[in-house]
Order: C-alpha cells, then structure tokens, then sequence
C-alpha cells in the first residue's frame, strides 16, 4: 500500500485516498469553438508515461480536498504533493 | 485429448521451452515486424504465416517469449459481452479456441467448463439479464441462474441470503473456460517459427522511425532494423511506443494481480466470477485455485500491486466459498494491463502510414488471443481494418462511438 502525503494532513494510508488520473488538464477556453477531435483529447486522452507523473489524488477520507503529487510509475517514489493552484514544484 | 497433438519433452517444463522455436539471426529488414512477443503479438504472426502466406516476419521481445500479461493472467475464457461488436469478436474468439489445439498441433488444456457470473443486487440482477438477453439475440449460448441451480453447478458456493452480498441470479456460459497460457504461447510460436517466422527475444524496441507519415523501421538495442509494417502488440506498454511514434492513445496503465492456492483436491469444476465483490477464481489441472483480484488504482508499470487489494478479494472469496478459508495463499504477482475509456479494445489502422494498433485488452485480453490474432493479421495483411475491426479504430473518442464493456469487461475478465 502506497503511503501518501496530504499536503493539509500529511502522510497517510493510500485507502483513504482516491485517484485523479493526471494533473494539470485544462478546461477548454473556448468550448464552443472546439473541435471534436480537440473534445477527444480533453474527454479522453490523457497522459501514460513510464516514470515521473503529475497526477491528482482527493484524500476522501480525511480532508476530502484535491491536491496534486509527483509520482514515478515505475517505482512507485513520490516526489513532492502539492495544492491546487499553487506552481507546481520541478520534477524531481 | 487425441489428436497429433505436441507432447515433446513435458518432462522439462516448466523450464522455459526455448527448444521448441529456432534462435533465428535477426535479419536487417522485414516485411512485417510485430513489436511484443505475447499472446497477441504470436497468434498475429501465425496467421499472417497461415491466413496469409506472410512469413517474412519478426517477433521483438524485450524480455522472454510470453513473459508479460500471457504468463500472469488467470485464463478465464468467455464471449458473453453485451455489445454487438464484442460479441462478433469474442465469438469469433471462441470459436477458434474450440478446434485451436488440433489446428495448431500443440496441446493447450483448452477446457469448456462453463463460467458463471454472479449477480448480488437488483440493479446487478438486472444489469446480468440485460446482458443475458444481449447475448441471446446475438446467439451466444448462455443461461440464466437462480441461487439455487447455481449451487448445483457449483456445490461449494454459499447461497444463503444472509451474507453480506447474497447471490440472487447468475449467468452461465456453458461453452467458457479456461486454458493453460503458457502453452497456448508455447503452441502459437512453434507453429509460427516452423512457418519461418522469426522470434526474437532479448530485443526492446527504443525508438520507432517514421518518414514523411509513414513508418520506416524500428530502433532497438540490437540496432535500426527496417520494417514495411509495423505491428503494435505491446499491451500495456503500448502508449510508450506510440509515443515514439509521435501520437497519443487514450491507455491507461494499471497494476491487476492475481494470486494462487497450494495444490487441493478438485473441488471446483467451472469458472466463478463475480464483478460486484471482485471473485474470479477456477481450480487448475494440477490443483491449484486460480484468482485473480481487482486493479490498483492508479497508474503504474511496476507489475507489482497493492496487498489490500489481494486482501478484499479473498475477504469476498472466503465468504461466496467458506470452504476456501482453509486454503493456503502460495503466491501472488501483478501485470500492467492497459485500460481505455470504454474498456474495449483499440484495434487498427494509426496516424502513421503502416503502423498498426492492437491494444486497451485491459484486463480481459487471454481469451481474445486467436480472435485478436487473426483480425490484426487480416487489417495488417490488407491495410484495411478486418470487419471485426471496424469499430474498434482510435476514432470512436472522437466520433462518440464507444463500446463501453465496463460491466462485462473493467473489472472482470
Ligand atoms: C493478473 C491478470 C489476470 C488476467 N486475467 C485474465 C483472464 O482471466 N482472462 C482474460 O481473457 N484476460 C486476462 N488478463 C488480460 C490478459 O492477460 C491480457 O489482455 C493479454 O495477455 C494481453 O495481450 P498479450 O498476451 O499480447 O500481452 P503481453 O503478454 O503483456 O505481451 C506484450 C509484450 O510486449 C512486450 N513489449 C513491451 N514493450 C516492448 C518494447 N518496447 N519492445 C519489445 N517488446 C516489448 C512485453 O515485454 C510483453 O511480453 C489478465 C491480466 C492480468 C495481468
Ligand atoms: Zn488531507
């Protein structure tokens, strides 16, 4: 099990958390002139690298607030958490 | 069985039977090189040698023949999808399955002994019947299950309906199964090699070369090697190669475990799954129960999962199956299954001129291996998605048209 930190609680149990898939995934500016191609990528694809990722967690069982953390896919290190909306830290 | 079937040398197994395929040069071009010796990736090559008369052919393995999800995956094997397009596939699956091991002439342990598939809610209840009609309509056999004629089928299932997740129906599948993966890859690459296929392990594909939108060869540690097709049959690595090919696919990479028993007494003889509590198990050949868990939660390509996941899965185990709370856990392990929105395949043509796309089996690709095989050898050989395929190309998340097997397919097998 992952030990995962909470940027407002700290480290705690990957079961109390739930998983946001990547980070830093814009709304569309303008939505009305979109194209279906460009709605496909928003909607449906998203990044799968191999190693260090930017991805969003909500810790649903203790503060229940998203955040975002950098992880490596391939061996399960995490690099700093991070709050919304706040410049995300360089990869590690 | 009876048969010409292969029993060479069983006496070895289960060292790795490396003396059933040459040890090939590899050659400096191909017509077509398939990237990823797994399941798909070896029956895709033994139909283009047979449907086709395309031997000129290499496999690339980064590690051993049929090392990645083809050695991890429980073999549960099935065609009771809900949509039309999966049940053409699957179908088409299935019914190579039942003559597979007299056609190739190697002996898999393809076994018709049903599965079932448990439903302990109304709206799951429901769901399983919408499912069960579904199949009906596109004949494939299935039948519908109270509590009590699942227990007949399978004695050590509790029925009581005081238990946490009663039973209250089932599905049933008489013509599903099982099979021994390892043979089925064992079976697939000497059949190919004997059609001069090359398999090539040891051989990591790093970089793909494409020039003026159309694919050109493929850089691996081993040196450039030319291509005039490129065939991706990666699974969960595939978004790392299309990456190299310079465009995205809507994959996510996720652990899925599964897990066995030590060897016990025969006392299960069909396939239990249930979607809602996250059971998958049959008793193999030798003894052994088979299950398999559910998936992490996020993305990974460590091939190694989280123990609470193994742990709710036999919490749900011991209580449909008391009788499992005796067994002993012998060993667990993980794979990276590669998951796309709907949790249907993606299988095609690609943004890149004679690149193809076989993945997004996620976790539920073993028993499409021969049906997968033989419609990426067709789209490969004509250039043009096989009728099977036609839906399941990269466009459907921009047209709209997905296959959402998620009930059928996300979570179970
Ligand atoms: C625990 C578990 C249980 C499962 N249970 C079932 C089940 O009961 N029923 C079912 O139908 N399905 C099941 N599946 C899913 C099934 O195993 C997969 O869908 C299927 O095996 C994927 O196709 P494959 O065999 O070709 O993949 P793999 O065997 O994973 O083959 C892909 C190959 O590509 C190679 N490769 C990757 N990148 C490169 C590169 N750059 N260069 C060269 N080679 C590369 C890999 O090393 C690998 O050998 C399960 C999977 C898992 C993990
Ligand atoms: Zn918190």
């Amino acid at each position: 099990m992952l030990s995962i930190n909470c940027p407002w609680c700290g480290a705690r149990d990957e079961t109390e958390f739930h998983y946001g898939s990547q980070a830093h995934v814009a709304y569309p500016e303008n939505p009305e002139t979109l194209s279906d191609e460009a709605w496909a990528h928003y909607i449906f694809f998203r990044d799968n690298p191999k190693g260090w990722f930017q991805e969003r967690w909500v810790h649903t069982a203790g503060c229940r607030r998203w955040f975002n953390v950098w992880r490596n896919t391939v061996s399960h290190q995490f690099g700093p958490s991070y709050k919304p909306f706040t410049p995300a830290p360089a990869r590690p | 069985m009876s048969g010409p079937l292969t029993r060479r040398r069983t006496a070895e197994l289960p060292e790795h039977p490396d003396f059933l395929w040459r040890k090939p040069q590899l050659k400096k071009s191909y017509d077509v090189i398939i990237i990823g010796a797994g399941g798909h990736g070896l029956a895709t090559a033994y139909y283009l040698a047979k449907n086709f008369g395309i031997t000129n052919v290499a496999v690339l393995e980064k590690g051993w023949l049929a090392g990645g999800n083809m050695a991890r995956n429980t073999t549960i094997i099935r065609s009771n999808y809900l949509w039309d397009e999966s049940a053409g596939i699957y179908e088409h699956s299935l019914k190579l399955w039942e003559n597979l091991e007299e056609e190739v002439g190697y002996e898999m342990f393809f076994s018709q002994r049903g599965v079932m598939t448990l439903a302990h809610s109304v709206g799951d209840v429901r769901g399983k019947q919408r499912n069960f009609y579904a199949n009906k309509v596109n004949s494939i056999d299935t039948e519908w299950l109270t509590p009590e004629e699942a227990k007949k089928v399978a004695p050590i299932l509790n029925i009581s309906d005081t238990i946490r997740y009663p039973i209250m129906g089932a599905t049933y599948q008489a013509r599903g199964g099982i099979a021994k993966h390892d043979w089925v890859a064992w079976g697939y690459a000497k059949a190919a090699d004997d059609m001069g296929v090359d398999l090539i392990q040891g051989c990591e594909v790093t970089g793909i070369k494409v020039d003026n939108g159309k694919v050109q060869g493929v850089e691996t540690n081993l040196g450039f090697i030319a291509a005039n097709k490129v065939a991706l049959a990666a699974a969960g690595h595939t978004s790392t190669l299309t990456q190299m090919a310079g465009f995205r696919v809507p994959l996510q990479s996720r652990t899925l475990q599964a897990l066995v028993s030590e060897l016990l007494e025969q006392v299960l003889d069909t396939v239990i799954m249930s979607g809602a509590v996250h059971v998958y198990v049959s008793q193999a050949h030798k003894g052994e129960l088979v299950m398999g868990a559910g998936t992490d939660a996020f993305n990974s390509y460590t091939q190694r999962g989280g123990v609470h996941v193994i742990e709710h899965q036999l919490a749900a185990a011991c209580e449909l199956f008391p009788i499992f709370s005796r067994a002993h856990l012998l060993r667990t392990w993980g794979g990276v299954v590669d998951i796309a929105p709907d949790a249907s395949p993606i299988l095609g043509l690609t943004p890149v001129e004679n690149l193809y796309i076989n993945s997004g089996w996620g976790t539920g690709g073993f028993k499409a291996t021969p049906g997968s095989g033989w419609v990426y050898a067709d789209t490969i050989a004509n250039n043009a998605p096989h009728a099977l395929a036609k839906n399941y190309s990269l466009k459907r998340f921009t047209t709209g048209h997905l296959i959402d097997e998620h009930g059928a397919a996300g979570v179970a097998h």
